[in-house]
């Protein structure tokens, strides 16, 4: 189907220059801790992130959920500073704080008043090096960590389906371990297993701080080395790639759990983005994803929701900025009175038509102007700018390669579209999780697979 | 992550502070009320109009009504179908936002602030407000989604949860109906077309515009939005509401974990108790981390990785709510600290130092709660709606210093009494 509509206009926005052309601004202090600020003085507030280079991707067999554990850790005690002690300081100073943990990291962040921040500092840098990890601690927070995981995956149908999927496109790649653990995995870690962690990857030349907000970067660069600088770099421990082997054939996993609606998600492994000035495919993979469900007008809204109404929701992702193996995602649940089956064909259909004709320049454009009007409001948010930068960081892409990802995205033609559809979307790759729907009465006393009673 | 955070908690712990933000108000000839901040930092423009058009003002028979209004309007409009509408806003890179909670409706813009963007994405909320088709053909669609959705819920015990706790603290209330398959099913398009007739009316609507126009633009920019809506709005107020009787309600469900709300309807927007309670529902269970409820149940004993209270208020009484999620064999002992907290909460409220660190972050925080566009918004619009003073901004320090200990214990004394208090376990043994 053409567009309706021809646009209104295509990229005529006269879009002010970011306020100061230098912005943000880098330093690097001799323990290897990188420092960028980017300076943004609309209001009198600053946000201070602290991103480590170690997520659940950089765990073993056996304590899976340990980098997310030791993120709950941090806000115990230090050498220096009593437990629960480091929330009450935010929570004085008019901040607020918390941290989450990827596959590829795990971040810690303070919202503060700018007045506040050298204090910030002073307390990420502390527990940066001085956590006191005892098995007291260890034994009440790894409950509520248990407790998360229920809420978040064993009782939540869609993430068990996600889980497995994940485990079953990667056999190889640490990507097939969920970031929470395995409950067994819970179950069985000690408090020697978070401090062996902490010991392992807390180090300034596994860290880079992010500050946005209106400061002088010179006085954060001048903090920094102030706090951060007296620690010690540290050798880290040997990363193994773990390359995924090629995969030669479908793989296709079914997940019971009380629903109504069934749900799919299939994936194809993708290339992930290594070169951000030579790669293309990761760039039109991006376009791909957003031609498909970047927007209200796309074409998963429009044909498979509204147009067929074989979908109650469908939805697409690539996400090319990781330090793992890329996968393209393709999800929904089906409409009522339709089979999974029937969405997954739809979903196959919509794939095999940019396969067989490409996407339309009108597709094209509304990506480009989706993108760049995205680039404007993000700067609304403080957050939004500092997570940019760091998540970027995390994935060993610079800040300072931002506007040439833009640039990226909006050079990738139909052709490129096309070719990377024919290229990575066959069945050889492809990996597919089906939730089936169990009626509650009669899964009345289900226990979820691992869960102890005590 | 470390802690979920509650969209609800937002509007209660919110505040702002008046550094270098003017706010303007004027009534359009429309009749609609309008609030203005002019800033011209980003080449951005936020518009949002809210109306009394919430579930608040839907008998039981038709519930869903007010959510499938507002989101029809953009299911056609004038002489525009669904996709056309879509598709301009996606080629002008502008978003519209909003929806229908208990008391209002509410439709946003956020367009880029260059004059042929603005003047486009403008006119399409416009046309979206004042002129909305209402398609048989969409409404049916739209029904089976809801309807899809309505019977998903019913499986998940945080949405079973939600909708029994409403249903239990207000008793023959709107505020406490719900959607169900039936309701939704009832919904015919000319309930649609007299919903709109006569909830979004200039009469009442509050439009909050802030961004980088003028004041004579925003003068021009209110009038156009309203000038073409229906005759009806004005003064609408949702029935009186009424107190539960204490009770625990059960319900069976598979889940490993119980999900427990404890509350009672509290208070209105307008209630002159609503600083005490804001300022003492921090130390109690809305502070995060330092609240006690958090202490107790999280980190002293492992039984949650949420828990947390607040007040919601509302029009009329808005909700006061404990809330967690605990293995369900261990619900009964999570259940009785919550009730330990909240009983020597009320009758010796604060210590001073948790009152002073209260205030603290309140007072201090300020900056952070209005240093965005999006943030202040969302403010313009709670001052309208709300009918708060102008003043409150500058105010709000100062109420909030004001405080006392005594002052907390007497409101919670009032609005959370006892023997009103419902209790729901879902996936209770």
């Amino acid at each position: 189907m053409k567009p309706l509509l021809a646009p209104l206009v295509l990229l005529a926005f006269a879009v002010a220059p970011a306020p100061t052309l230098a912005n943000p601004f880098e330093t690097r202090l001799a323990n290897g801790l990188r420092v960028i600020v980017k300076e943004d003085p609309r209001a009198p507030t600053a946000v201070h992130m602290v991103w480590y280079r170690a997520g659940s991707m950089d765990e073993k067999d056996g304590t899976s959920g340990v980098a997310h554990a030791l993120e709950h850790l941090m806000f115990k005690g230090t050498r220096n500073l009593k437990s629960g002690e480091f929330n009450k300081r935010v929570a004085e100073a008019g901040g607020r704080d918390n941290a989450f943990t990827s596959r590829d990291y795990t971040a810690y962040f303070q919202i503060v008043p700018k007045g506040a921040l050298p204090e910030m500092m002073k307390l990420e840098a502390d527990r940066m090096a001085n956590l006191t990890l005892d098995a007291k601690e260890f034994a009440a927070e790894i409950k509520v960590v248990m407790e998360e995981r229920r809420l978040r995956t064993d009782d939540n149908p869609q993430a068990l389906v996600y889980e497995t999927l994940n485990s079953t496109m990667f056999q190889a790649h640490p990507y097939r371990r969920p970031i929470i653990g395995w409950m067994d995995d819970l179950e069985h870690m000690t408090w020697q297993d978070a401090r062996d962690w902490y010991r392992a990857w807390y180090a300034p030349n596994n860290a880079y701080v992010v500050v946005a907000g209106d400061v002088d970067h010179r006085e954060v660069f001048r903090l920094a080395q102030k706090y951060y600088g007296p620690h010690k770099a540290k050798p880290l421990p040997e990363r193994k790639p773990q390359n995924e082997p090629q995969q030669a054939g479908i793989r296709r996993v079914s997940v019971k759990a009380p629903a109504k609606l069934p749900y799919i998600a299939m994936s194809w492994k993708t290339p992930r983005l290594r070169d951000v000035q030579k790669d293309r495919d990761p760039y039109a993979l991006e376009v791909l994803a957003a031609v498909l469900d970047g927007h209200d007008a796309s074409r998963f809204a429009k044909n498979l929701v509204r147009g067929s109404k074989v979908a109650q929701s469908a939805g697409a992702g690539y996400d090319g900025t990781l330090r793992g193996e890329a996968s393209f995602t393709l999800d929904g649940q089906p409409a009522e009175g339709k089979t999974v089956a029937e969405l997954e064909a739809a979903l196959r259909a919509e794939i095999k038509r940019v396969q067989d004709e490409g996407v339309s320049p009108e597709e094209l454009a509304r990506v480009k102007t989706q993108s760049i009007a995205a680039q404007i409001y993000k700067r609304d948010s403080l957050m939004a700018q500092a997570m940019e930068i760091g998540s970027l960081e995390a994935a060993g892409v610079s800040w300072r390669d931002i506007d040439v990802l833009l640039e990226k995205l909006k050079s990738v033609s139909s052709d490129e579209v096309q070719a990377v559809a024919k290229k990575y979307f066959t069945d050889d790759t492809l990996s597919i999780a089906v939730l089936d729907p169990q009626p509650l009465e009669n899964d009345k006393h289900k226990k979820p697979s691992g869960a102890v009673r005590h | 992550m470390r802690i979920l955070t509650f969209v609800l908690l937002t509007f209660l712990t919110s505040t702002f502070a008046l550094a270098g933000v003017k706010i303007e108000h004027w009534t359009a000839p429309s009749g609609a009320k309008v609030y203005f901040i002019e800033t011209h930092v980003l080449p951005i423009l936020d518009v949002q109009i809210d109306f009394a058009g919430g579930g608040a003002f839907v008998p039981a028979a038709k519930a869903g009504l007010a959510g499938l209004t507002r989101n029809l309007l953009e299911a056609g409009a004038g002489d525009l179908d669904e996709e056309k509408i879509s598709g301009r806003l996606v080629d002008l890179g502008a978003r519209l936002g909003g929806g229908a909670d208990s008391d209002r409706a509410s439709v946003s813009l956020r367009t880029l602030s260059t004059q042929a963007e603005r003047a486009a994405a403008l006119e399409l909320m416009r046309t979206v407000l004042s002129a909305p088709t209402f398609p048989q053909a969409v409404l049916e669609r739209e029904k089976g989604r809801s309807i899809a959705a309505i019977r998903e819920a019913e499986t998940r015990p945080d949405a079973i949860a939600g909708k029994r706790f409403a249903a239990a603290i207000y008793p023959d209330h709107p505020y406490g109906v719900s959607p169900t398959v039936d309701s939704v099913s009832a919904i015919a398009r000319d309930d649609l077309v007299a919903f709109h007739r006569q909830h979004y009316g200039a009469k009442g609507a509050v439009v909050a515009i802030i961004g980088d126009v003028s004041r004579a633009e925003a003068e021009a920019i209110a009038q156009r939005l309203t000038e073409a809506l229906p005759p009806g709005g004005g003064e609408l107020v949702p029935p009186p509401v009424k107190k539960p009787q204490r009770q625990t309600i059960k319900i069976p469900h598979p889940a490993a974990q119980s999900h427990v709300h404890v509350g009672l309807p509290a208070i209105r927007r307008s209630d002159p108790d609503y600083f005490p309670l804001l300022v003492g529902n921090y130390t109690l269970g809305g502070g995060g981390f330092v609240s006690r409820l958090m202490k107790e149940v999280r980190e002293k004993r492992g039984y949650a990785y949420s828990v947390y209270s607040y007040f919601s208020p509302r029009k009329l009484e808005g909700p006061f709510e404990i809330g967690l999620q605990t293995k369900r064999d261990q619900v009964d002992a999570a259940l009785k600290v919550v009730d330990e907290v909240l009983t020597a909460y009320m009758a010796k409220g604060p210590t001073p130092q948790e009152l002073a660190a209260a205030k603290k972050n309140m007072v201090d925080g300020q900056a952070l709660r209005m240093d965005s566009n999006a943030k202040l918004l969302g403010y313009l619009s709670a001052i309208g709606f709300y009918g708060l003073p102008l003043t409150y901004l500058d105010d709000f320090p100062a109420r909030i210093k004001a405080v006392t200990i005594e002052q907390v214990k007497a409101a919670f004394a009032r609005h959370v009494k006892p023997e009103n208090l419902v209790t729901v376990v879902v996936a209770a043994d």
